[in-house]
């Protein structure tokens, strides 16, 4: 039988659907004078769309640079829960972490301008590549074979975010839609146990978040993989997320299913002014 | 041979290795040979089998143009069955309408979109039993006891297979070449489409006759890229390619169509009008952001092209001095754009379903591609009159292929017939006896006359219009003038008591690269409709079409669409063909204020925004007129090839 099916989980968490696959317990950040997180806690369940949101300088990006490894924050625990058991990232390099199986796309695009969308996407294979020097170099053997396989599990990629028509286009001649697409598959390529997705609507019109979002739920939905998406656009994020974590200065003010968390009053307050209430 | 499956299983009994189809995959241009294509076709009909398919049924495919569209086909004939093809883009009545009159059971779908789409529609489809899809992605969770995966089927019927060798082969000896292979939808400009049933006879009749004009060998590439619910698809991938033994290739994603086809670069190729226009539009884009040089040696290669291609036509040797520069010519200007277009191996090519300008005729001949107009319908499997090499007519659509008959009614009306009329319509005794009669003529509904031999189609026949002279003159006639320009997307011609008029729709393409290049701002398409610098431009290139028009028929006003024609709203086919019915009755404001002198027209226009919500808005649409065709007369004629002035 010759299946349409894709060959290749690109979720690279085995935990059943509904387990937590990461969680953060009391995590405090201090810039000198500033707290830029103060005690925030949050749960993420494997297959979910986990939204973080908050006015701007309410910590958000901050939160996600401790997962990924950027920051160190001076207290709390970040643990991403796998099949063997609970790893804590707090205190690794953020390259040990990607290993661990994080992924994530940055609120400005950064990807190699002048490189291909196929060469980007591949990229996002390199940590699992062996390279040794002289087949790599002659294109032989067992080079020759990872890189077929690998490329095998990106034409997946670029099959589910449907970047085919620009497949050997260089990254800088793209639209911003296409770059942002671009950076989720590379992301995705990683076969990442948790997405981690910083802000991927800013500076889009209505119809390029739709776009996007679409995307984003395709690869929740397809792939199965568990996203974090941090976001400020708080529509959107309502719309697709199976549960959002609010932040303001630092602390976390809100927490549970969308519907619940758009009905609650600081949040109200914080995003519309206490005149609103 | 007298069915497609004996065409199929002989293929594979005699190459069974060679490749009967591919598809673009990840990437990669995977292969199907003949011998395995026969196995799934195989496997699958025993499949269906056990989901209750059987002689006389009909089942549907929704989906795109992929390998187990095919395989489906030829599965359900296998059993004497009949494919009834969907658009793919069609919507909720559309496609109740096809299901519920062919009392389909059985519908086969691509992915999880059209699935969707079926399964709302389900509770008005009493009959409709089962939904086979065969991309599996995101329908997974789906709890429908009906739906069925395509893998699931054949794996079943592999089974079936093993268990009962000989079972296939006695329901096979039961196909009759009379039978009903496929029922095509007709394109329904005036009204809801009618089904029209055709015979693997009809079928395999119509790509005999073809190739006795046109030898099509076994291994020509073709890029099945239309709507395989077309006739004109049915034709040369499924009629031809059976029968001659094409290797279909298959996009991989609608949006890489034309990087694909380059890839492919086929030997065969049949497209409506509009993809040959919009081939010349490309070309014309391109050439116009080229320098200088460039620009200067493919204007010099297309003159010579062009009389080279006039010589041929009309069947003339050229002279050693025109031969040697047009080989010159060929190698410096007219391959390179042949490349570009995936046009190089190209050997058999056609155009056909609508009109096309002589003029964009003309610029492929030049260019060395021998594109011919055929002309047929749905009900005498798309084909019947062809061009035939070195009697080449712009104006006309040739002589009728080995084995038609033609003959112009009294009242002016073509009449056809061949082996290939269809049988009738699905469950329409009455539309059919009006199609054809006692005699086996079919009556085409399209106003025509001969001329010296060939045929030349004016237009349906209610579209037609009579002059004051008396002669027949027609619609299609001006709008195809008007499309020669490449801004010019879409163009309906009206006749009011005070003279020719006309709607227009921009080719965002054109007109958006055009609007870089002058530097105009604009956001959408309304926008840049209404950009005053854009109704000059378009009001010098209506000039241009009047300068070709005889006096009276000449466009006096002209009214810029604030929107794309849309087959969603119904205004055209799904073929692209224009409504003219819906366009007068939506559109009756705009066309009675193009009748008068008022200089704009209020239209309220409805805004369906993606969340279904609606929202009723104003829109003031400023009436044009064309430069006047004395002012052109200054000015230097534009080449085919560009698109500058």
């Amino acid at each position: 039988m010759i299946t349409r099916e894709y060959q290749f989980p690109l979720s690279g968490s085995t935990m059943p659907a509904g387990e937590p696959v990461l969680t953060v317990s009391d995590v405090s950040l201090r810039f000198g004078g500033v707290q830029a997180l103060d005690g925030v806690a949050l749960t993420v369940r494997q297959g979910e769309i986990h939204a973080v949101i908050g006015p701007n300088g309410a910590g958000k990006s901050s939160l996600l640079n401790c997962v990924s490894g950027l920051y160190r924050p001076q207290r709390g625990s970040i643990r991403l829960v796998r099949a063997d058991g609970a790893v804590d990232l707090v205190g690794r390099r953020p390259d040990q972490i990607a290993r661990l199986g994080l992924a994530r796309s940055f609120q400005n695009i950064e990807l190699f301008r002048h490189l291909t969308v196929l060469e980007n996407l591949m990229l996002g294979r390199h940590h699992r590549m062996s390279h040794a020097l002289l087949p790599a170099l002659v294109w032989f053997g067992p080079a020759r074979r990872q890189e077929i396989e690998h490329r095998a599990l990106v034409e997946e990629v670029i099959d589910l975010l449907e970047l085919q028509v620009v497949r050997h286009q260089p990254v800088g001649a793209l639209s911003y839609g296409y770059a942002k697409r671009v950076e989720l598959g590379r992301a995705l390529c990683m076969q990442p146990a948790v997405l981690l997705l910083d802000e991927p609507m800013a500076g889009m019109n209505a119809e390029e978040k739709e776009s996007l979002a679409r995307y984003v739920l395709d690869v929740n939905e397809l792939a199965g993989v568990s996203v974090v998406l941090v976001e400020h656009d708080m529509d959107v994020v309502m719309d697709i997320s199976h549960a959002v974590t609010v932040l303001d200065f630092g602390r976390l003010i809100a927490d549970g299913p969308p519907a619940q968390v758009r009905r609650d009053p600081p949040v109200i307050s914080a995003y519309l002014g206490e005149a609103a209430r | 041979m007298s069915t497609f499956p004996e065409l199929l299983f002989a293929r594979a009994a005699e190459h069974p290795r060679a490749t009967a189809m591919q598809e673009k995959r990840y990437g990669v241009w995977q292969p199907l040979s003949w011998a395995r294509y026969a196995r799934r076709v195989r496997e699958l009909a025993h499949g269906l089998a056990g989901l209750g398919v059987g002689r006389g049924d009909v089942v549907a495919v929704l989906g795109d143009n992929r390998p187990e569209w095919l395989i489906t086909e030829l599965a359900v004939q296998c059993l004497g069955g009949a494919v009834v093809g969907v658009y793919p883009s069609s919507v909720g009545e559309e496609i109740r309408h096809v299901l519920s009159l062919a009392e389909v059971r059985v519908v086969v779908a691509e992915d999880q979109e059209q699935v969707d789409k079926l399964i709302r529609l389900k509770d008005q489809l009493p009959k409709l039993a089962t939904i086979v899809y065969y991309d599996p992605r995101g329908l997974a969770g789906y709890p429908q006891p009906y739906l069925e995966r395509f893998t699931d089927i054949e794996a079943a019927g592999a089974e079936q297979a093993e268990a009962q060798p000989s079972w296939l082969a006695a329901r096979l000896a039961l196909v009759h070449p009379d039978d009903t292979a496929i029922i095509c939808t007709t394109s329904g400009t005036t009204a809801r489409p009618k089904l029209a049933e055709l015979t693997h006879a009809n079928l395999i009749a119509m790509a005999e006759h073809l190739a006795e004009i046109d030898p099509v060998l076994p291994g020509y590439r073709y890029v099945s890229f239309l709507p395989l619910a077309w006739i004109g698809e049915q034709m040369l991938a499924v009629a031809c390619g059976l029968r001659h033994g094409l290797t279909l290739s298959f996009p991989e994603d609608a949006a890489t169509q034309r990087t694909d086809l380059r890839e492919i670069a086929p030997d065969v190729m049949f497209s409506p009008p509009r993809i040959w226009e919009s081939m010349l539009s490309e070309v014309q884009v391109r050439i116009d952001e080229a320098g200088w040089l460039k620009r200067r040696v493919f204007g010099w290669a297309y003159q010579v092209g062009d009389r080279m291609a006039a010589r041929r036509s009309a069947g003339r040797a050229a002279g050693a001095l025109l031969r040697a520069a047009h080989r010159v010519a060929d190698a410096v200007g007219l391959r390179p754009v042949r490349d570009q277009l995936g046009l190089l191996r190209i050997k058999r090519c056609y155009t056909g379903g609508a009109a096309l300008s002589p003029d964009v005729f003309r610029f492929f001949h030049a260019l060395g591609v021998n594109l011919r107009q055929i002309y047929g319908q749905t009900e005498i499997c798309g084909i019947a009159v062809a061009h035939r090499d070195g009697d080449l007519r712009f104006h006309t659509v040739g002589g009728p292929i080995p084995g038609t008959e033609l003959r112009i009614s009294d009242g002016g009306e073509i009449l056809l017939r061949s082996p290939s009329v269809f049988r009738g319509y699905l469950h329409d005794p009455a539309a059919t006896a009006a199609a054809t009669d006692a005699d086996g003529w079919l009556h085409t509904g399209d106003a025509g006359y001969l001329d010296d031999g060939h045929l030349v189609v004016i237009d349906r026949q209610a579209d037609v219009l009579h002059r004051p002279d008396g002669s027949r003159f027609s619609s299609a006639f001006i709008e195809n003038r008007l499309k020669f320009s490449p801004y010019v997307e879409e163009a309906v011609a009206f006749h009011g008591g005070r003279g020719v008029t006309a709607m227009l729709c921009l080719d965002p393409a054109t007109v958006g690269a055009w609007a870089e290049r002058a530097r105009i701002g604009y956001t959408t398409y309304t926008d840049l409709a209404a950009q005053p610098a854009v109704a000059d431009l378009l009001a010098a290139e209506v000039a241009r079409a009047n300068a070709d028009l005889p006096a009276t028929m000449r466009i006096r006003r002209f009214v810029l669409l604030h929107k794309q024609l849309d087959p969603d709203d119904d205004e055209i086919t799904r073929t692209r063909k224009v409504r003219r019915n819906v366009i007068a009755t939506r559109y009756a404001d705009i066309i009675a204020a193009l009748d008068g002198d008022e200089p704009t027209v209020e239209v309220d226009t409805t805004v369906a925004y993606q969340d279904g919500t609606t929202a009723e808005r104003a829109i003031t649409l400023t009436i044009h007129r064309p430069v006047d065709v004395e002012q052109l007369a200054g000015r230097r004629r534009r080449p085919a090839w560009s698109g500058r002035a």
